[in-house]
């Protein structure tokens, strides 16, 4: 059958306006969503749509990504061979041959030996999937099958050209050859007389896949042909994202549990996830076995949007729980299980905004229906009676630095807070953290002073964990004392204070010039003030990245450098480093729950730092210590100490 | 049905400091809670109300800022919140205390709807004698069942309750006509957390202040004046001053050694 408009033209206006409707049906569900201004920053957001989507910078973190970026690169060329098809479908005068040589013959080339390097990548592509799949679930029949149909196309492409080559003879066989080489390679294998067939055989193949494959984009994770580019242009560019406030007057509600709460963006990031497992295998709760995964948690979203939806758009009453079990709904015990640690955030190449999603849930089972894991009502209570998560007596603050005689924060005449935090002021193993940062700053002379009883928990597991009522009477406490008291410059010991303070406060009108203890002591030593008269011996030393201070505040170089005028040498570091690093499993405001489910993440995290067969891990950050000290202990490696990096820091310049 | 808990604002530290001139407690500084065993209390209270729709009011006899608790227990879900507050209350020991929380309750009954239970903590952590409860008992005339530690059934129709009660080495299971005074302890329950639109709601919602105009009693018989118990004085014990024994993190196993030595020198271990 000749390829005539005449067939081609109705078959292709239905499957066009088929995949419309699909588009629309889905894509204008995220009208449901809040709204968001994700057009600041225009220029920005530019860069990062050449940087991310079309350079596929983050694609390319993984090795396997090189496949995608030929399948993406070679698409954008083919979307030029392919107009050109369909063109000529509709109207068979439309060709390019009625290019001026000079574009038409490198532009055959060009689709010729891209249709080849797709086919390639493309069985490339189920190979792997076959052999080692980036997920055990990702062998799914609909990854396999568009694959085929990519191939399919590609193959096809080649049988229109090679049965037109097949038929032709002298000088436009010579050019048609060197402008086609691939195609050229299949022309003799088509039996002479057949080479009509052949033709119209694959010019069909081709138009009836390619309308195929128009139509399953929508229905499938290949959507994300057409959502991936615009959702890393509407990206989110705070980093670390920061929970939005909410307004206690009667009559609010708190949190999310029906799927319009979210804002339209992050509806959308449902519809471009490309299930590639990247967030799901960085994910401490996922990789320990909990029911998490942020992946499925994405995927839940995309459900549960398509069930309720229309629905909700006719003005009725959602009928699918957003939180709750099942395949278009969150389970609360996923929603528990995230440690807020960033590594999905960090790894998704479309930059879908998973942990973000789920502190709102937390919020309304917290704040709506008072439903949590047991052990956080201690900590709520305390938290709220004592502004500490122990419960401690609030005057028992200050008295870790006994020893070192009053030191008030005096308006004026100090330049430095030394803002403590609970952990150092409360737990018996942080507090000799607190006193070695404090010996440290009193030999380099650094005028420095602390709220003693008046300062409070800065509220970091609370807003974490969706208690955001707590969180923010106590974060009005300080934000106010800190006001009162003129305070502009703090010193931290631990990262969950650093972001609270430097980060979610500015929500509260105050910015404060926030500095980690490893980044101020490492300026004290580049600056002289600090002299390292030995080199602490603590054998083979390796530093777990803390996540608040890595990937939530960029705080990467300093605490390594530090280390290595230290100690002398460079510390080593654990396979999953710096932006890769692998959670503690305190954050989120684990620290303060039980693990019941799966292996214990603190474990894992501390037989990946034994295989380097350190003598010492060191962490910057009072809840990583407590964890891998902890895992290090039911290891039974009790020869391995795990130390502040303040305290290492202590061993070279006071010892 | 009426469910009455009894609740008392407390100072919030086990260290209650006691001025050694005026023979009372030291409050500056000191936050306040509910009773760590009335919100034991108020926390049946509710669950008997969500189980069978009986309405639960709180009262509370203490100087006006006590609201505050009164308001936490507002924003928990009761129905009423009862601060029963009045100079002539003040300086009250267990006798005179009980005797305007059970004409407060009395007076609920007789005026508002029936009291079929009275829930007090087992007692406080101030005062801590656990008399009110009983004494509230015996002033009304109700059966009381001590240290509760679990409702097992509760019989309207019949007026009736079981209760088991925690003692010392075992549990006993007890059955009581209605009205009845519990005295609970903390395996009882888990206390609700209270959800936001409460705290909010509670936050404007009244909490009802009876002095002694509505109570009406003898002011011989209250307070100061109505209480025999008089204290004579309150006082910490003194505590000898620590003393830290070596460098655990430098020399574990060393100092282990010199503990040990001190206390079999001292004759501290059983040897
Ligand atoms: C250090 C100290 C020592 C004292 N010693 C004595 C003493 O030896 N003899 C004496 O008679 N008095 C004494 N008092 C006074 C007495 O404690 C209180 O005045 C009395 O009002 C309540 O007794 P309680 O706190 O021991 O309550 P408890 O009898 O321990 O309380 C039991 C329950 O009764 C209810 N309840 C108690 N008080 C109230 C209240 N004000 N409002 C509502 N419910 C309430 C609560 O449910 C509570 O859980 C002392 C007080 C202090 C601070
Ligand atoms: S933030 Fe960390 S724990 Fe939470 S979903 Fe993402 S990767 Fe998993
Ligand atoms: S959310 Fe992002 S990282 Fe996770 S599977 Fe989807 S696209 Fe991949
Ligand atoms: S405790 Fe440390 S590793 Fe764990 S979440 Fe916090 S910063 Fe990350």
């Amino acid at each position: 059958m000749t390829p005539t408009p005449t067939i081609f033209a109705p078959l292709f206006i239905a499957a066009t306006a088929l995949f419309i409707w699909s588009c629309w049906k889905r894509l204008s569900l995220t009208a449901l969503g809040r709204p968001d201004n994700r057009l600041d920053n225009i220029g920005q957001r530019i860069g990062d749509t050449l940087s991310y989507a079309f350079a596929q910078k983050r694609v390319l973190a993984k090795p396997s990504g090189l496949i995608h970026v030929a399948i993406f690169w070679c698409f954008l060329v083919l979307m030029v061979a392919n107009t050109e098809f369909i063109l000529h479908g509709l109207f068979p005068g439309l060709t390019f041959t009625k290019l001026p040589d000079g574009i038409f013959m490198p532009l055959m080339q060009m689709i010729d030996v891209v249709s080849l390097i797709t086919l390639l990548a493309v069985i490339a592509a189920a190979i792997r999937r076959a052999v080692s799949p980036p997920y055990p679930e990702a062998r799914t029949f609909e990854a396999f099958f568009i694959l085929f149909l990519i191939a399919t196309l590609m193959l096809a492409n080649f049988g229109v050209n090679a049965a037109k080559i097949s038929r032709m003879q002298g000088s436009t066989l010579t050019l048609a050859e060197s402008i086609m080489p691939i195609s050229s390679w299949f022309a003799p294998y088509i039996p002479s007389g057949a080479g009509k067939l052949v033709h119209d055989l694959s010019w069909w193949t081709h138009a009836l896949v390619l309308l195929l494959f128009m139509n399953l984009l929508p229905l499938s994770k290949h959507f994300h042909i057409i959502t991936a580019i615009p959702n890393v242009f509407l990206r989110r560019r705070d980093n670390p994202p920061l929970p939005e406030r909410e307004e206690f007057n009667a009559g609010n509600s708190f949190g999310i549990n029906q799927v319009d709460g979210y804002t339209w963006k992050e509806l959308l990031d449902s519809f471009s996830c490309t299930e590639c497992g990247r967030c799901q295998m960085a994910c401490p709760a996922d990789q320990t076995r909990k029911p998490l995964n942020p992946r499925g948690v994405i995927g839940q979203l995309k459900h549960n949007l398509m069930a309720n939806g229309p629905l909700l758009k006719e003005g009725k009453a959602a009928t699918t729980p957003l939180i709750g079990e099942g395949d278009a709904s969150i389970s609360e015990e996923a929603i528990w299980s995230c440690t807020t640690c960033g590594a999905c955030l960090q790894a998704c190449p479309v930059f879908i905004e998973q942990m973000p999603k789920l502190i709102p849930l937390r919020r309304h089972l917290v704040e709506m229906e008072s439903r949590f894991p047991e052990e956080l009502l201690n900590l709520f209570e305390n938290m709220e009676g004592r502004s500490n998560p122990w419960g401690i007596a609030p005057t028992e603050r200050g008295k870790w630095a006994t020893q070192l005689g009053e030191r008030p924060y005096e308006p004026g005449r100090t330049e430095y807070l030394f803002y403590v935090g609970c952990a150092g002021s409360f737990d018996a193993r942080a507090k000799q953290i607190s006193v070695a940062t404090a010996l440290l700053l009193d030999k380099a002379g650094v005028s420095w002073g602390m709220l003693g009883k008046d300062e409070k928990c800065c509220g970091d597991s609370l807003r974490r964990l969706g208690n955001e009522y707590v969180f923010d009477k106590l974060a009005k406490e300080n934000v106010a004392l800190f006001k009162e008291r003129g305070i502009k410059k703090v010193i931290v010991q631990c990262p969950h204070c650093l972001t609270t303070l430097k980060n979610d406060y500015k929500q509260y009108g105050i910015e404060l010039e926030v500095i980690h203890h490893s980044q101020l002591l490492l300026h004290l030593v580049q600056d002289g003030r600090l002299k390292l008269p030995k080199q602490a011996d603590l054998g083979k030393l390796v530093y777990h990245d803390s996540c608040y201070l890595g990937r939530h505040n960029g705080i990467y170089d300093e605490p390594r450098e530090a280390l290595a005028l230290a100690t002398g040498t460079e510390p080593l570091e654990m396979p999953r480093n710096r932006e890769d690093g692998f959670c503690c499993g305190a954050g989120g405001g684990r620290m303060w729950m039980e693990e019941f489910t799966g292996d214990r993440i603190n474990l894992v995290r501390a037989a990946e730092a034994l295989e380097q067969q350190p003598d010492t891990i060191c962490t910057a950050c009072p809840y990583c210590l407590t964890m891998l000290d902890d895992g290090i202990k039911d290891l039974r490696a009790d020869k391995v100490q795990v130390k502040d990096i303040a305290e290492i820091m202590a061993e070279a310049v006071l010892r | 049905m009426l469910i009455v808990a009894c609740i008392k604002q407390v100072p919030d530290t086990t260290q209650v400091k006691i001025d050694p001139v005026t023979n009372t407690l030291v409050r500056e500084g000191i936050p306040f809670i509910m009773n760590p065993y009335d919100t034991h209390a108020m926390e049946a209270a509710l669950q008997l109300k969500d189980q069978f729709g009986c309405r639960v009011a709180v009262l509370s006899m203490g100087p006006p800022n006590a609201e505050a608790t009164l308001r936490k227990a507002l924003s928990a879900g009761v129905d009423r919140a009862i601060l029963l507050s009045d100079r002539v209350f003040g300086g009250a020991d267990t006798l005179a205390t009980s005797k305007v929380l059970a004409t407060a309750i009395a007076k609920l009954n007789d005026e508002v709807e029936p009291v079929g239970l009275v829930i007090c903590g087992k007692q406080t952590i101030d005062g801590d004698t656990a008399q009110v409860g009983p004494g509230i008992a015996v002033r009304l005339g109700y059966q009381q069942l001590t240290l509760v530690d679990k409702v097992e059934e509760l019989d309207l129709t019949n007026k009736k309750l079981v209760v088991s009660r925690k003692l010392e080495g075992r549990h006993e299971r007890v059955q009581a006509p209605l009205p009845a005074m519990l005295t609970v302890v903390r395996e009882l329950n888990r206390p609700r957390y209270p959800t936001v639109p409460m705290r909010l709601a509670a936050a404007t919602a009244e909490v009802e202040v009876w002095d002694n105009n509505v109570l009406q009693l003898d002011p011989q018989t209250i307070g100061l004046k109505g209480s025999p118990t008089w204290v004579s004085k309150i006082f910490s014990p003194e505590r000898d001053k620590g003393e830290i024994v070596g460098d655990g993190y430098a020399d574990p196993e060393g100092t282990v050694d010199l503990l040990l030595g001190k206390l079999m020198e001292k004759d501290l271990l059983p040897l």
